[in-house]
């Protein structure tokens, strides 16, 4: 079986003996150790899984490893600074106090920092539409649109 | 089936709050230990009429009880001895005993206390019991700990203890102002008797600091970091990963399986069937699979081919329930709940009658982190980590499943990603145990969301005929439901599906009757978030709106004229409901959502009440419906009585949470179960609410000074309810089936 040489949150990794129908999710868990991203469903349909390849939000659970080598993979683990500083994001969340059971957050992190990478001020609107792939089963949702434009508010492209 | 085994589990997490709302709970007493590893001092809780058992050993920590260690370096540690699922409570525990020992928060660390009974009593996360079960004794544990430190203090300044004050983690001298830090006092406290705890006086709630303010979840900072946490994040030396494919219908058992095919595929360990025990809820028949990595174990389930013996398995059909239910629910039920008055009578004299029949399908609990557990049996003991709800009741069956001792299963909890009662169920522990024994390795099983969705303890659907009059005044004279339910013994409803004649508005009333029907059911079912209640309500609070405006009332005088005058419904017993408490929360809903006041066409304001879990909740959603029957609900607002808030943050979230929850099952949330197999399987057909269809949820507290109770459940109920009147207040149609979706609404 192949190995695999992916780009994690800045640091090349080798992953020997993947069988090539693999999803990311599933090799960042399993064979590296990035436990942040979550597995909810296997579809796509909940955004758990969700992390940036080339900045782009993607649904780990949907993609397979061997699609993303030589390409920029971000993390729930890596989306803090290398020094340990928040993302405005991740501050805001502690700061609206957004996570109920938190299984979800990660993945919704991942594709909030991706839509204030593209919109720096989203209305409620260009939120609801943004996040509409990710599912809290706890009902944060008013406190993730608070949260969102909060980090906006805080420069949270960062 | 296995029904005798869920009503004892049932009847188990109901109990203990039971007998706290009959007597005084029990007075724990704070002990010290010795002889621990390191020398350390700890004083730890013990059930009963304990003695305070105080020797010491040289020490440089001070650990006045199980739930509190305080360290020279000022660091205070308190356990939280609960599993923490989302409800806040990892955080709320902490908060009350770092008040009475007037701790800096910023100086706590919470921690997840390990499970012991011995040492912690109950450890477990369901009913909202947590806060009303343990808020005073956490409350003594500070205070304890603090009236050590303060003696301490005393000695040290050759002053009367009874002087000094303390603050932000330090005592504070009687005279000169200096303080000495907890971390200073630590050791010389660690060498003080403990005071017997019925000499302590707690704080005032005048004086409180902490509990009321809004506080973050300890975990937060790890959460949005993607700390490990979670049960599905654990991972042991040697761990292989594990999968577990039991019969679609309930009951069914392995007739064959390709098995040798199985274990040629690539990565996997080994494949083999388990019998069970045939207890749903711990070890049912299935195949396991055990291979190199999670993938490689889905990829093998996938190539799984089993045949069932469906002899015994369930052959549930719901839409012949429904179809049946319509037919029972036109007459009075079998079996009699109960009665009051002359309830025939009353209809015949009375000004106008009404009749309903309202219906709730299953539901599922998709709790996000699928169901796992990580299990590691060796040398005939057994290390587990698992994201459970019930640890001890875990432990139990573990053993009894694996044939040893209960002291030879140790259990990390880790923090549970979603429970609303699934967890209350170790199935999932249990297999895991089993196929690590069977294997002879560590494994983690790793449920799929299909297991998930086609494995449950569902939310039992249910069906009211609901009959009521009101006289020429236009007042609620007679109530009538005749509940068609679910049993899977013939003898009582499953668990969930219960009804008393103690359901509003029945007590209030001088003319009602309750009577039951039970359908046979094999599929599995248990407490969903505010178990019968969350079906209940929708039913009952949408038919008393019915009768108001049968009798020409308005929705929130009629429903104040019910609750009367102010008065416990079991005087004595504060968890019942207050007509008092009910009243002042109901006011308080319409007033904030601006009850009465004009609104567009097509647009509606629609109230609800209900009392569970000793929460008195109203409830005003604010609903449009546009000519596509598009339903858009605009705004909640949330009025509550669960007496004096614990952490402001995590209450709302609580109440924001369980509205959103109970909107999503309004909405779009129903199983069709055919053939005893639950017929949806993803999200994909499982549509759970989403942010767009999230509306703003306003929550407002009566702190009212009676003794604080749980929120984990009680704002749940109220919404279906809510959001259905609004519909009907907005354009004259009455939804009396859920979810809107098979109504022919959108979202």
């Amino acid at each position: 079986m192949p190995t695999l040489r992916l780009s994690v949150n800045g640091k090349e990794q080798v992953v020997e003996d993947i069988d090539s129908s693999t999803p990311l999710l599933w090799v960042l868990r399993d064979s590296l150790g990035l436990v942040g991203t979550k597995f909810g469903c296997g579809g796509g349909f909940c955004g758990a899984c969700t992390v940036h390849v080339d900045g782009e939000p993607v649904r780990s659970c949907s993609t397979t490893a061997a699609s993303v080598v030589g390409r920029a993979i971000t993390t729930i683990e890596g989306l803090a600074n290398e020094d340990g500083t928040l993302h405005p994001l991740q501050e805001a969340w502690i700061e609206h106090d957004v996570p109920q059971c938190g299984y979800c957050q990660a993945g919704q992190l991942m594709n909030a920092a991706a839509l204030l990478n593209t919109n720096s001020a989203p209305s409620d609107t260009d939120v609801d539409q943004a996040m509409a792939g990710n599912l809290c089963r706890c009902g944060t949702y008013n406190r993730i649109r608070q949260a969102i434009h909060t980090a906006a508010r805080k420069g949270g492209s960062a | 089936m296995n029904d005798q085994y869920l009503q004892d589990i049932i009847r188990d997490v109901e109990a203990e709050l039971e007998t706290h709302t009959m007597k005084a709970i029990p007075r724990r007493s704070f002990i010290k230990l010795t002889g621990l590893a390191g020398g350390g001092l700890v004083l730890a809780f013990q059930l009963g009429e304990g003695n305070a058992l105080a020797a010491q050993a040289g020490s440089s920590t001070f650990a006045p009880n199980a739930f509190v260690r305080i360290s020279p370096d000022g660091s205070i540690l308190i356990y939280s001895k609960n599993p923490e699922i989302g409800q806040g409570i990892k955080t709320a525990f902490p908060m009350i005993v770092a008040e009475e020992l007037d701790a800096d928060w910023s100086d706590v660390v919470a921690e997840q206390s390990p499970i012991n009974q011995a040492v912690f009593g109950r450890q477990a996360a369901g009913g909202s019991r947590s806060i009303p079960s343990s808020f005073d004794e956490l409350r003594r544990a500070g205070a304890t700990a603090r009236s050590m430190l303060v003696a301490a203090a005393a000695q040290e300044w050759g002053v009367s203890a009874s002087d000094c004050t303390t603050e932000m983690s330090a005592v504070v001298h009687p005279h000169d102002g200096q303080k000495l830090g907890y971390g200073e006092l630590a050791n010389k406290a660690a060498g003080l008797p403990v005071p017997d705890g019925s000499t302590l006086s707690l704080k005032e709630r005048k004086d409180w600091k902490l509990l009321g303010t809004r506080v973050t979840g300890v975990d937060n900072h790890a959460l949005v970091t993607g700390q490990p946490l979670f049960g599905i994040d654990q991972k042991i030396p040697g761990m292989l990963y594990a999968t577990y494919d039991k019969c679609p219908a309930t009951g069914g058992s392995v007739r064959q399986a390709n098995l040798d095919e199985i274990r040629s595929l690539p990565g996997v360990k080994d494949a083999f069937v388990l019998e069970g025990n045939g207890q749903v809820a711990e070890l049912m028949p299935g195949v396991a699979i055990v291979a190199t990595s999670t993938w490689a174990a889905f990829t093998a389930k996938r190539q799984l081919r089993v045949t069932w013996d469906e002899s015994g398995a369930s052959k549930d059909s719901w839409s012949g329930s429904v179809e049946r239910a319509r037919e029972l629910g036109k007459q009075q039920g079998s079996e009699m709940i109960g009665s009051k008055g002359d309830v025939d009578e009353t209809y015949s004299n009375a000004a106008s009658t009404l009749e309903g029949f309202y219906s709730y399908p299953f539901l599922s609990h998709a709790t996000l982190e699928p169901q796992n557990t990580t299990a590691w049996y060796h040398d005939n003991r057994i290390e587990i980590w698992a994201p459970t709800q019930t640890p001890q009741r875990g432990i139990s069956s573990v053993a009894k499943i694996l044939g040893i001792a209960e002291d030879q299963v140790t259990l990390h909890q880790t923090r549970v990603g979603g429970g609303f009662g699934r967890r209350l169920m170790n199935d999932s522990v249990c297999e895991a145990a089993a196929i690590s024994k069977q294997a002879g390795a560590p494994v983690k099983l790793q449920w799929t969301r299909e297991d998930d969705m086609a494995h449950d303890f569902y939310r039992v659907g249910g069906f009211h005929g609901l009959k009521g009059a009101v006289d020429e005044a236009g007042k609620l004279v007679a109530f009538e439901d005749h509940f068609v339910t679910f049993s899977s013994d013939g003898e009582k409803p499953v668990s969930g599906g219960n009804i008393t004649d103690g359901e509003f508005p029945a007590p209030l009333l001088e003319n009602y009757r309750i009577t039951q029907t039970m359908l046979p059911l094999g599929t599995p079912c248990g407490p969903w978030r505010a178990p019968r209640s969350n079906g209940i309500a929708f039913a009952v609070q949408s038919f008393i709106h019915e009768l108001a405006d049968a009798a020409g009332r308005d929705h929130l005088e009629f429903l104040l004229e019910i609750m009367g005058r102010p008065r416990w419904l079991d005087p004595g017993n504060t968890r019942t409901l207050n007509t008092g408490r009910a009243a002042d929360v109901i006011k308080l809903a319409a007033e904030k959502a601006g009850w009465g006041k004009r609104l567009p066409g097509g647009r509606g304001l629609g109230l609800s009440f209900y009392f569970s879990h000793a929460g008195h909740f109203a409830e005003v959603a604010e609903v449009s419906v546009d000519d596509n029957r598009k339903v858009t609900v605009h705004q909640v607002t949330v009025a509550a009585d669960v007496g004096p808030i614990v952490n402001m943050s995590g209450a709302e979230n609580q109440c924001q949470g369980a509205v959103i929850d109970g909107l999503s099952t309004t909405l779009g949330l129903g199983l069709a179960i055919e053939n005893g197999r639950v017929q949806e399987s993803n999200f994909d057909q499982y549509p759970l609410l989403r942010i767009g269809n999230a509306p703003k949820v306003d929550v407002h507290f009566i702190q009212s000074e009676f003794a604080p109770t749980g929120l984990g459940e009680p704002a749940l109920p109220p919404i279906a309810a809510a959001v259905c009147n609004a519909i009907f207040a907005a354009t004259g149609y009455r939804v009396r089936e859920l979810p809107l979706l098979k109504e022919g609404f959108s979202v």
